[in-house]
């Protein structure tokens, strides 16, 4: 896609928290309707790499370019503002509000009674979450029911709506199946493919290899805060990525042990710490 | 795709009756109605002129002081926090009204002198309000610390002001406020509004019938107010969502700490106001003190939380109450 913009440009990001450099000079492009996995191994570098795209970190240098403008947000709020959305696996939303107070949440709609007073127009936002919802095929039964009585998937859902609602350029999603059952997690893979046919552009943080390659275009692997490396998923296979992941010296190793063993990557994650 | 139950029968099935509501759900959420109606025909059975007109409006204008802080409790509880001090804020506010009434005095008109005492009656209780809030979103120490802290603070003020002694107010008329009603209406068909006619002769007090006492209109007013602020503005939608996640609000950009101050304020202004049926507010903060526990109780019911949690929320809140109590004594003797 190189006739293309890019949606995101980072360039030579760094950030250090006292001696440890936990990004080193990270660069990656995303383009329209791209589902791009962000894997590595704990400590790799991959959250703080995120949490300076999503205004959570200042880097200590680099550049962030949002539609070829160079940016700097010093809240989430900022680059929220912006368009970067960030849906975290927990904490995002409150439980005891419905599906729509959630979407609204701090963006409420107003309208005016008796000419004085603002309140909150309840019916235009239930039917403005209604056609999102319907938009991004997400059935909620009762719309009108605190989300604590939703299934986990259906509350990653709303989140995702709630972005899409608010026009995110850009999703960044952080382990956004850890918390959920098989059958939920895969709602949430079909979720990240509508939104990528909508022309949305998806960071996937993940540490199973297996939601990436069921829906990352593309695969970006950190390794000690550096990228190890970079390979379109139709041109690579998991044993390559894992290679990366830990490191070409234990590639070797890896084939051996993963000969013998089933439980080779619990047991090669030990050793790369 | 379809992010629904009916998409994944399986999903569904290991959680039954997840949108259902349960039998516990019905019992939980009206018990205390169904405790209210008990008591009332428990009362109306035993107790001689209970079930009666008079004896309702009676019994709004005797809760109107504790339903309009617990109106207040309310909104801090659904936002997640405690306030223990409005006791002793209702009557440190209830002092300095009657302190400044009474200076005042007789020579100025009744409704100066009223005004005067709500204006600083409520600019004095402001002040814990605000102290609470600032403590509890700026500094973020435990609500139930801080408030529990402003608890003896306010009391102690509250005596500082009044030096101990009940304080009392000449005015004329001023009586009027706390136990007057709204419509008098006498045997011989004459109807008299906001007090009682001058001309009395040969009718007996028993014959006149008292309408609409001012604490009930005033408590009518405040739950109105309460509970369209609650339900229909961006304040209310905010106080249920700090409550439900603090962080997830802070995500979407309300502002938290603003809004906690706000709330504390809130509660501190509507336990001022209940001083205005108070009369003497140290005694009453006393008594006070005692029905916060069954004000916690009814705040738990509306966060939806098992009532059998309830006892053992009530317990430890007493629990603790007492050890920082000691502690406190401990602290003293020590030094």
């Amino acid at each position: 896609m190189p006739d293309v913009q890019p949606i995101l440009q980072v360039k030579d990001l760094y950030k250090r928290f006292g001696g440890l450099i936990a990004v080193d000079h990270v660069s990656l492009d995303i383009y329209p309707g791209e589902v791009i996995g962000i894997l590595g191994d704990n400590g790799a570098g991959k959250s703080t790499l995120i949490k300076m795209i999503s205004g959570a970190y200042k880097p200590d240098g680099g550049q962030i370019l949002l539609n070829g403008e160079v940016v700097s947000f010093s809240t989430p709020l900022e680059a929220r503002r912006r368009g970067i959305e960030t849906i975290y696996q927990d904490l995002a939303l409150c439980e005891n509000l419905d599906a729509s107070a959630n979407i609204f949440l701090g963006r409420e709609r107003m309208r005016h009674q008796l000419g004085i007073f603002r309140v909150l127009d309840r019916p235009y936002m239930l039917r403005e979450s209604r056609q999102v919802l319907d938009q991004l095929d997400i059935r909620i039964p009762e719309l009108r029911n605190p989300i604590r009585q939703l299934s986990g998937g259906q509350r990653q859902a709303v989140s995702i709506a709630r972005a899409v609602y608010w026009n995110a350029y850009l999703m960044i999603m952080d382990e956004p199946t850890a918390a959920l059952g098989v059958p939920e997690q895969l709602k949430v893979l079909e979720l990240i493919r509508t939104l990528r046919n909508q022309g949305v552009p998806v960071i996937l943080i993940s540490h199973n290899m297996q939601d990436v390659f069921a829906v990352a275009d593309r695969v970006i692997v950190m390794r000690r805060g550096s990228k190890a490396g970079e390979r379109n998923i139709s041109e690579t296979s998991e044993n390559e990525v894992v290679g990366l992941m830990v490191g070409a010296e234990y590639t070797r190793v890896i084939k051996k042990i993963h000969d013998a063993s089933e439980e080779v990557r619990f047991t090669t994650h030990d050793e790369s710490e | 795709m379809k992010v629904s139950d009916a998409a994944t029968p399986s999903a569904n099935q290991s959680q039954p009756g997840k949108t259902a509501l349960r039998p516990l759900d019905i019992v939980s959420r009206g018990w205390s109605w169904l405790f209210l109606l008990l008591l009332i025909i428990f009362f109306s059975i035993t107790g001689q002129g209970f079930l009666n007109i008079f004896n309702f409006q009676t019994i709004g204008a005797d809760m109107s002081l504790v339903l309009i802080m617990a109106l207040g409790q309310t909104f801090v509880i659904l936002s997640g926090g405690i306030d223990l001090s409005v006791g002793f804020v209702m009557g440190m506010a209830s002092v300095a009204s009657a302190l400044v009434m009474s200076r005042i005095g007789g020579g100025a008109p009744l409704f100066v002198v009223v005004l005067a005492g709500l204006a600083v009656g409520l600019g004095v209780g402001l002040i814990p309000g605000l102290v609470n809030g600032l403590v509890i979103a700026r500094l973020r120490v435990p609500p139930f610390i801080v408030t529990l802290g402003m608890y003896g603070i306010a009391r102690g003020a509250g005596f500082i002001l009044s030096g101990g002694q009940p304080v009392s107010v000449q005015t004329n008329g001023i009586g009027q406020i706390g136990n007057g009603y709204l419509l008098y209406l006498l045997p011989d068909g004459r109807l008299s509004f906001f007090h009682l006619p001058s001309n009395l002769q040969g009718v007996r007090p028993s014959q006149i019938v008292q309408l609409l006492p001012f604490p009930l209109i005033l408590l009518v007013i405040v739950v109105l107010i309460c509970a369209w602020l609650l339900s229909q503005t961006r304040f209310g939608r905010h106080t249920y969502a700090v409550g439900g996640s603090e962080e997830a609000s802070r995500r979407a950009g309300i502002p938290v700490a603003r809004h906690t101050i706000l709330i504390y304020m809130l509660s501190a202004l509507l336990a001022s106001l209940a001083s205005l049926f108070g009369g003497e507010g140290t005694i009453l903060g006393t008594v006070i003190g005692a029905l916060i526990i069954a004000i916690i109780q009814n705040g738990l019911i509306f966060l939806g939380i098992n009532p059998f949690w309830q006892f053992i929320a009530v317990g430890a809140v007493i629990i603790l109450a007492v050890l920082v109590d000691q502690a406190k004594k401990q602290l003293v003797e020590r030094s």
